[in-house]
């Protein structure tokens, strides 16, 4: 299966799940109450994030054919997105800045002159194109990982947690063995074995990243089996799994998505320094600003690649990081009694 | 106690040979001497020059343990372990320096950076946490916060390149970058640098030490003291902070750690020739063998901060040293 | 008459709450004269707790309140916070509930009650340490001079409360709150603290609030009692006349519902309902929806005080029409 087949059915997985979780949360009101009170206190931030999502989903709904604007013919072969699409044909010689009519350097005219909202980049390319391009990127360094690293997390904790023994001996040295190792260079080293790419990086930043979160959920899994209730159902015969399902893992969901919104951000922010390193992801924010340091040495600067790429980065963290303070404000139980 | 410490010991040397398990893993099986050679010497190299590559650099043994005659040691693996135990590091894939002797010229540059950094990213976090703490649900808490998401918000590479530019391109108030050994100057080339790397830490460090001091303040005994008649102050030093020093402490050591990824950035981009300096070389060179040995470094520095840290706690708190 | 050692009147504490403020004390009322032990009694929730505090002005932001609460004629609500830290330390003195987790794991027992003493008096450490040891020995902690090097973990709980008792009269207190000080107890234990709050009352002539939910530990230390609930005083006097003769019907159920003055075989008494929350208190009488005597005027305002004689009153509508016998 093509890759862009791959990204559309993503992309009617994703909007599934969000429709699921939709009804799931408003039948839910402990749920449906905290989310309304998230939303009270970070709705801007809210937006910002459903923006992000909204540009990535919209990158990633691709598709080969349609008209192009000018364009040698492998590209009318080749599967683009709907942000393809919008920016098709308006590639410059080289830069260019923000809506200006001729390039930065030489003066020339430009193809598309006051087109180019953000300016072009050294080999001509539109940087607001490049721009929400990375949002996916992001989005996918931090959300896709996520979104393996943590139920692997939470599966060798909360076993290791709950069944002791052997098993917990083995999941604990594992820990403590890649805990050991400063992530950013056990990042480097799984990096520069498996070789460049964008799946390489996931993974290394996936093996990194779960450590935390499994000793968490291993230290609260160790309490919670000591609960009356737990002690309860075990003497009444429940099966370990239903155990482990119903009662363990529910009470870890708010250590979960905290965990997964601080990660979101050490992702990300690991990302770029990959790319500052030459070992980053294709076409990501951190790329972008790794390309854009030496235009900042130049007379005059060039800076809009740096300012487009940094403030997207940084609003899209920002966002995250306020949307997770205020979900985890609203869910642990601690800070819940001090509003009251 | 003594068994406490003998026991912690002995934990963490069996971590270290995990670690160099994982290591060799990485090293030398997912990434193998063929593929090595291959990246030294380019793609379309013949089998004959990744022949006599390997055998220059020590790659042209088996790779791992068997019962042929003599194959218990000729291999690989045991001299990988062999050799690391030993801080036997070799030789350079790339220029054939030894290792050893590149990491004894690093490490004072990197000291030099690392300690006055960690001191004064502890001191400050520790001041702006307790002071925060005391004005919790305050206007000024929230700034404090909102001031912590802020920086922790913004991408360390961002900060340097932005110190660099604001700092030293315009206002010229530091070089731009550099190193000096004569204590004279020093301070002027790591001043930015540190400057960079406590500004760029303390947001996460503030937040976190915040809420462990809020905790304690809300805490039975703080109630007591209040009602002995005890300032504001003197609840905030001789009982919260007291009693936060296992989470504190914690904190800071691990702290240690990140000293070295966080160098590897600040003396890549200072031009400070230090151990992260030699690490990003390694890097952009491809030189497995030095990144094989700074991985290692940085995993035993974190090993035995993690020791020193729970015998610590022994130290620090009198419940746990009565175990 | 002389003046009364601790004297509280409408006392209101409010707490913010979806925008309005709510009460959780609301207009309580009472005196304690020195020498003398006042049991404030209720179940949990009807603010007993936070009358204590507000008596020391540790209740917890963002509560406010409003009143008056005079140590030895001075209104101490308005005073300021460095002022009060002394004569919290000094003229007031309190034991809490929680003697697990009431002293500070880090510091050494006898460290604690020493700083007690030198925040507000110029003694040298020594001297300090001497009377401490002092302390410990008249609220009968063995060993004292041991004990005192001792770590709060490495202390029973029985102890813990000994030493939190030496910490709150090391300075000598005109007023002593007591705030559940057995609850957390074992019972043969409990007998023993109350024991030695009875001597200790008696020698230092303290006045006494005496916080609980246990009407056994009235019994044993009261001399006068106030039962609360919802935020109100419903039923005051002295302990013999509200123990053997009670009028309010709260404080008749809760007598009633005692285990220990229930036959065998008897079924147990309770008082139907649940105690309302805070969010829920009305204007009127607070007890009417579980009231066996309740009668219309009930819901439409709050009952004024009934004299019983002797200083015992009762403030109920059904009471007050009886008349005092």
């Amino acid at each position: 299966m093509e890759a862009h087949v791959v990204g559309n059915l993503i992309v009617a997985a994703l909007l599934a799940l969000g429709l699921w979780a939709g009804r799931a949360i408003r039948k839910n009101r402990l749920w449906r109450e905290a989310l309304a009170e998230v939303w009270r206190r970070r709705w801007g931030s809210v937006l910002v994030i459903a923006l992000f999502v909204g540009i990535a989903l919209l990158d990633s709904i691709a598709w080969i054919g349609g008209e192009t604007k000018g364009e040698d013919v492998v590209a009318a072969n080749e599967a683009r997105s709907v942000i393809d699409r919008a920016f098709a044909g308006v590639a410059e010689e080289s830069y260019s800045a923000p809506l200006a009519d001729v390039t930065f350097y030489e003066k020339f005219a430009l193809n598309d002159p006051g087109g180019h909202l953000l300016g072009t980049d050294i080999l001509g390319r539109d940087v607001l194109y490049r721009t929400l391009k990375g949002a996916r990127v992001a989005l996918l360094i931090g959300g896709f990982t996520s979104a393996i690293a943590i139920p692997l997390a939470l599966l060798l904790g909360v076993t290791a947690g709950y069944f002791g023994g052997r098993w917990d001996d083995l999941v604990f040295f594992v820990m403590s063995t890649l805990a050991s190792i400063p992530s950013l260079l056990l990042l480097i080293a799984i990096v520069m074995a498996l070789g460049r790419g964008t799946w390489q990086v996931c993974f290394a930043l996936g093996v990194t990243s779960w450590v935390g979160l499994s000793r968490v959920s291993r230290g609260e899994t160790l309490k919670l089996r000591e609960l009356d209730y737990v002690q309860a159902a075990r003497a009444l015969g429940v099966s370990e799994a239903r155990i482990l399902w119903r009662h363990i893992v529910p009470n870890l969901f708010h250590l979960v998505i905290i965990t997964f919104v601080l990660l979101f951000s050490g992702l990300v922010i690991s990302e770029t320094i990959l790319s500052y390193l030459g070992i980053g992801v294709d076409g990501s924010w951190g790329q972008m600003i790794d390309q854009a340091r030496n235009e900042l040495a130049r007379e005059p600067i060039v800076w809009w690649n740096i300012a487009a790429a940094g403030t997207a980065i940084f609003a899209l963290l920002l966002a995250v990081n306020l949307v997770g303070d205020a979900l985890r404000d609203v869910l642990d139980p601690r800070t819940a009694r001090e509003r009251e | 106690m003594a068994a406490y410490v003998i026991r912690r010991l002995a934990y963490g040397f069996g971590v270290v040979l995990g670690v160099l398990g994982l290591l060799f893993v990485l090293f030398f099986t997912v990434a193998s001497p063929d593929d090595i050679a291959r990246r030294a010497l380019g793609e379309k190299a013949r089998q004959s020059a990744i022949d006599q590559w390997k055998a220059n650099h020590g790659y042209d043994r088996p790779l791992l343990p068997s019962f042929a005659e003599g194959g218990l040691r000729n291999n690989l693996l045991y001299d990988h372990y062999r050799r690391m135990l030993t801080f036997d590091f070799g030789h350079s894939d790339v220029d054939g320096v030894p290792i050893g002797e590149r990491l004894a010229r690093g490490a004072p540059a990197s000291l030099a950076l690392m300690i006055p950094l960690f001191l004064i990213e502890i001191a400050l976090a520790i001041a702006v946490g307790l002071f925060v703490a005391v004005f919790r649900g305050t206007y000024i808490d929230r700034m404090g916060v909102f001031l912590c998401v802020l920086l922790m918000s913004l991408p360390i590479l961002l900060q340097i390149i932005g110190a660099q530019y604001l700092i030293a391109k315009l206002l010229s108030w530091f070089p731009l970058s550099g190193f000096s050994r004569d204590p004279d100057v020093i301070a002027r080339f790591l001043a930015l640098p540190v400057l960079v790397g406590v500004i760029s830490g303390v947001g996460g460090e503030v937040r976190f030490l915040r809420t462990v001091f809020v905790e304690e303040t809300s805490r039975d005994y703080v109630r007591t003291a209040r009602a002995k008649g005890a300032s504001e102050m003197r609840v905030m030093l001789r009982h919260v902070l007291r009693n936060s020093l296992i989470p504190v402490l914690t904190r800071v050591l691990l702290t240690i750690p990140f000293l070295f990824t966080g160098s590897l950035l600040l003396e890549a981009f200072f031009g400070i020739p230090g151990l992260g300096g030699i690490t990003v070389d390694a890097i952009n060179a491809n030189d497995f063998a030095t990144l094989r040995v700074m991985v290692f470094i940085g995993a035993l520095a974190f090993v035995v901060t993690q020791i020193i840290t729970d015998v610590s706690y022994a130290l620090v708190d009198p419940r746990v040293r009565l175990e | 008459m002389t003046q009364p050692a601790l004297r509280i009147e409408n006392l209101r504490i409010t707490f913010p709450n979806a925008g309005q403020r709510l009460p959780v004390v609301d207009g309580v009322s009472f005196e304690i004269a020195r020498g003398e032990v006042l049991a404030l009694v209720g179940e949990s929730g009807c603010g007993k707790s936070m009358t204590a505090f507000a008596a020391m002005r540790l209740v917890p932001k963002p509560g406010a309140i409003e009143g008056v609460i005079e140590l030895n004629g001075r209104d101490i609500t308005k005073l300021p916070v460095p002022e009060m830290r002394k004569v919290r330390g000094t003229q007031l003195g309190m034991i809490f509930q929680e003697p697990m987790t009431s002293l500070s794991p880090v510091l050494r027992a006898g460290e604690q009650v020493v700083e007690a003493i030198r925040l507000h008096e110029k003694v040298s450490h020594g001297e300090a340490r001497k009377r401490v040891i002092e302390l410990f020995e008249r609220v009968r902690i063995p060993d004292a001079e041991q004990r005192f090097d001792a770590y709060p973990h490495q202390l029973s709980g029985g102890l813990k409360q000994r030493v939190m008792i030496a910490m709150a009269l090391a300075t000598k207190p005109q007023v002593l709150i007591a705030d559940e000080p057995t609850t957390a107890l074992d019972v043969t234990i409990q007998a023993q603290v109350l024991e030695l709050m009875r001597e200790l009352q008696r020698e230092s002539d303290a006045a006494i609030l005496l916080i609980t939910h246990d009407l056994g530990v009235v019994n044993e230390l009261a001399d006068r009692v106030a039962v609360m609930y919802a935020g109100r005083i419903v039923e005051l006097g002295k302990r013999e006349d509200v123990l053997a003769r009670p009028r309010h019907p709260y404080t008749v159920g809760l007598l009633k519902s005692m285990p220990g003055l229930a036959q065998p075989g008897e079924r147990l008494h309770e008082i139907a309902g649940v105690v309302p929350p805070p969010t829920e208190w009305t204007a009127a009488c607070r007890f009417a929806s579980r009231c066996p005597r309740v009668i219309e005027k009930c819901s439409a305002s709050a009952p004024a005080q009934t004299a019983l004689g002797d200083g015992h009153w009762a403030a109920c509508f059904a009471v007050e029409q009886e008349g005092a016998r």
